[in-house]
């Protein structure tokens, strides 16, 4: 959501927003315990950020620590509001702007990837298309019998929504998408 | 081998024990509460001890507000242990108080057994989910062994960094399983370091920048009263060494006295002209411990837009939040201003010839004198009263808490604060109904001193079932009601936004204060005539029992000066000023969209 919505300094005054929106990506380090999810999109919801991607999984077993990626969307003022009420949760260690990362280090942007399966049904035509494109797009065929394909895609968000879009008019039934994984390019980590 | 085996032995207890150990190992002499189902087992053990004192109130929402004038009294962590379901959803309204105006408290909540969670039991609620967003943190405990190290973490979450409230949740079976105590210790969890030392770097960057000041002012806010008695004496200090001058927030009143000669008063919508006005014209402000709340800053693009901004908080996250500072230091109020004093004292001095045009310009804002108002000897005017219950109280060991509204205003802007923690108000979230428990709090850590409720006839009725807790403890709060039949506030407010359109903002039915406080079983005072108010004062003051003070004060008085909502500090409304016509037309139709 847009600062103009937000509920701080408002109450008197509500300032025109005149700064651009922007997307960034968010790392977050976190305690894998009870409730820390709930915290981290209640944080969002509650103050009227925009989430428009979301993944999380424990990546650190032994120490119970997992990794949030989170696509996020606003002025610069509210994305540096966003990390820092990020930082106020008690179970997170570490918050990284990976999109601010990325510039400082002069790359355009961070790695992102996401994973996507696409049902898609038909006969004739269409399917002989549905696998041409598929191909074309490098998607996995994973499940198949003569009336349907499961495509398995990964790449960025851009490539699978394109994916998705082509596949419309072919019979495109159902669709699952990861949310997308980031990191930042070179040695360094997180 | 033999001794680790009794070690073993005396360090195991059922859960119920562990929390009435970790409260005595976290230094907890007093815990407002309520029992229910699901905290007998605790409520058992307290039976069985005398080092906790329990303090049974009426209402989960009075142990609430009683734990916050404790804990804002003391500089301690207040405790309130609540059972689950109601008892828990009660007190949600003193922990999103506790939360905006960053007071330690630690809530224990019973639930009903782990094995029933989720089953809609018989008083279950989502404890967790529910306080989540009005806590710092909260924990359900699912294992015995892990209750005494919760609790340890409880406090020290509540009581570090910016300070506020957490909820343990203990589910009924885990209070009868036995496991194993532990005490508390010393390293805290990875992911919780709050930052407490300022960067030096940009210490000397705020003195250098204060040096060269010609129009300074120093913001300060609750922060100051939340980093301890020091960072007030520090803060006196640099006011002494700067010559500067200072303001504050509601809710750092006392940090610097009301009596110093470099105080303009209380900033804000309903500030002292001189104290909006300086930060209007000012060309460096220190803002300490507080937060730009949007009742201070007015008017976003027209706050103070000359000024160079130097801002000291302990919470990132507050840090260029609302206004955009040129130096901001990340660190808690006390350490920074510890090294800022220490620094100034070694690099800069005072030019208090350069500061003497500053200090002529707000002489003359000062001979404004935004505070009058018109005295009358028929009936009590509500700042003649605050004015007088001063005078009466000053010389006394005194805490003043207020409910919320205009009475609360009058009381910022009369009652003068000399020492920090003796001001108790519920100023983030607006909480009506949070003075009365709040005295008794206060009353119950400071049982010699004399403690006072500023009340308004509406506020106080939504938490008075307290009274009968307050009788009870022999707790000898003073209840001073300014009594104007209506919800003055929000009166103003209809009169200044919608026509003079007073939509049930007036009480019809009043009950009778004098027989109610009898009815308690308390002492029960009325006063009319402002010729009587020094005596009824002293009664008040001398009886030694809880005492409700029906003050009947002008009804139609309305609380000035004000910024009215769209306008900047520099706009204004002064009670000179505010004739009917001006209080009508002080709202433009777009400053009506935002209140």
């Amino acid at each position: 959501m847009n600062a103009q919505l937000q509920p701080t300094g408002s109450a008197y005054f509500i300032a025109k927003e005149t700064e651009q929106l922007e997307a960034h990506t968010l790392s977050v380090l976190v305690d894998n315990e009870p409730g820390v999810l709930a915290r981290v999109i209640g944080l969002f919801s509650g103050r009227g950020y925009n989430i428009d991607s979301l993944t999380v999984s424990e990546t650190e077993h032994e120490r119970h620590r997992s990794r949030i990626t989170i696509v996020t969307r606003g002025t610069p003022h509210v994305l540096e509001q966003i990390k820092h009420q990020l930082e106020r949760i008690v179970p997170v260690h570490r918050v990284v702007d990976l999109t601010v990362v990325a510039r400082e280090k002069a790359h355009d942007r961070p790695l992102e990837r996401e994973l996507a399966l696409v049902k898609v049904t038909g006969t004739g035509d269409d399917r002989v298309e549905a696998l041409r494109l598929a191909d074309a797009f490098r998607a996995q065929v994973i499940d198949a019998n003569t009336e349907h394909f499961i495509f398995e895609i990964t790449g960025r968000v851009s490539k699978i929504e394109q994916f998705v879009a082509i596949m419309q008019p072919l019979g495109l039934v159902e669709v699952c998408r990861t949310g997308v994984a980031a990191m930042n390019r070179g040695p360094d980590g997180m | 081998m033999n001794n680790q085996h009794n070690d073993n032995g005396q360090n195991e207890m059922t859960g119920a024990e562990i929390v009435i150990r970790a409260l005595k190992d976290n230094g907890v002499e007093h815990i407002f509460g309520y029992p229910g189902g699901a905290v007998l087992p605790i409520y058992d053990e307290l039976f069985q001890q005398e080092d906790v004192q329990h303090i049974l109130v009426r209402h989960e929402q009075g142990a609430g507000h009683a734990a916050e004038g404790y804990a804002r009294s003391t500089g301690k962590a207040g405790v309130l242990l609540v059972t689950s379901g109601p008892g828990a959803t009660n007190a949600v309204t003193p922990l999103q108080d506790a939360l905006m105006d960053s007071i330690p408290i630690v809530c224990i909540t019973g639930q009903v057994p782990t094995t029933l969670i989720g089953s809609d039991a018989f008083q279950e609620c989502d404890t967790v989910g529910i306080t989540r967003p009005c806590t710092k943190h909260n924990w359900l405990v699912k294992d015995v062994n892990e209750l005494a190290a919760t609790i340890h973490e409880a406090f020290h979450v509540a009581t570090t960094g910016r300070p506020g409230p957490v909820v343990v949740d203990i589910p009924k079976d885990i209070q009868f399983a036995r496991g194993t105590y532990t005490p508390p210790q010393t390293a805290p969890r990875m992911s919780y370091q709050p930052k407490v030392q300022g960067d030096l770097e940009r210490i000397k960057e705020a003195v250098a920048m204060m040096a060269s000041a010609k129009r300074p002012v120093i913001y300060s806010g609750g922060g100051v009263i939340n980093s301890g008695r020091e960072a007030s004496h520090l803060l006196r200090d640099l006011v002494d060494l700067t010559g500067f001058p200072i303001t504050s927030t509601l809710m750092g009143l006392g940090a610097y006295p009301a009596s110093g000669k470099n105080w303009l008063g209380m900033l804000g919508m309903h500030g002292t002209f001189e104290a909006n006005m300086a930060m209007h014209d000012c060309d460096v402000m220190v803002c300490i411990g507080a937060r730009f709340d949007d009742r201070i800053t007015g008017r976003l693009d027209a706050f103070s837009p000359n000024s160079k901004k130097i801002h000291i908080d302990i919470d990132p996250s507050s840090l260029n939040k609302n206004v955009r500072v040129d130096v901001p230091i990340l660190g808690d109020v006390g350490r920074v201003l510890e090294d800022l004093v220490r620094l100034w004292r070694a690099t800069a001095r005072a030019d208090k010839a350069a500061l003497k045009p500053w200090w002529e310009q707000i002489d003359q804002w000062r001979a404004r004198d935004s505070l009058a108002y018109k005295p009358n000897s028929d009936v009590i005017m509500p700042q003649f009263a605050i004015q007088r219950l001063y005078e009466a109280s000053k010389s006394k060991d005194v805490y003043i808490t207020t409910e919320v509204g205009q009475h609360q205003m009058w009381a910022a802007q009369h009652f003068g604060f000399e020492e920090p923690n003796r001001w108790m108000t519920s100023g983030g979230l607006g909480t009506m109904g949070y003075g009365l428990p709040a005295a008794l709090g206060v009353q119950i850590a400071h049982p010699d001193a004399l403690v006072i409720d500023i009340a308004g006839d509406a506020s106080v009725q939504m938490t008075m079932q307290e009274m009968s807790c307050a009788v009870q403890y022999e707790a000898p709060i003073k209840i001073f009601i300014l009594n104007n039949q209506y919800m003055g506030m929000v009166r103003q407010w209809q009169q200044l936004l919608h026509g003079n359109r007073l939509s049930h903002s007036y009480t019809e039915a009043m009950p009778d204060f004098v027989l109610m406080a009898q009815a308690f079983g308390a002492h029960g005072i009325r006063c009319e005539k402002p010729g009587d108010l020094d005596d009824a004062i002293k009664e008040m003051i001398e009886v030694k029992k809880p005492v409700i003070f029906d003050c009947r004060v002008a009804n139609l008085a309305n609380c000035f000066p004000m910024i009215p909502s769209g306008k900047a500090h520099n706009e204004m409304l002064l009670p000179d000023e505010a004739t009917d016509e001006a209080v009508a037309s002080a709202i433009d139709a777009k400053g009506r969209e935002l209140v």
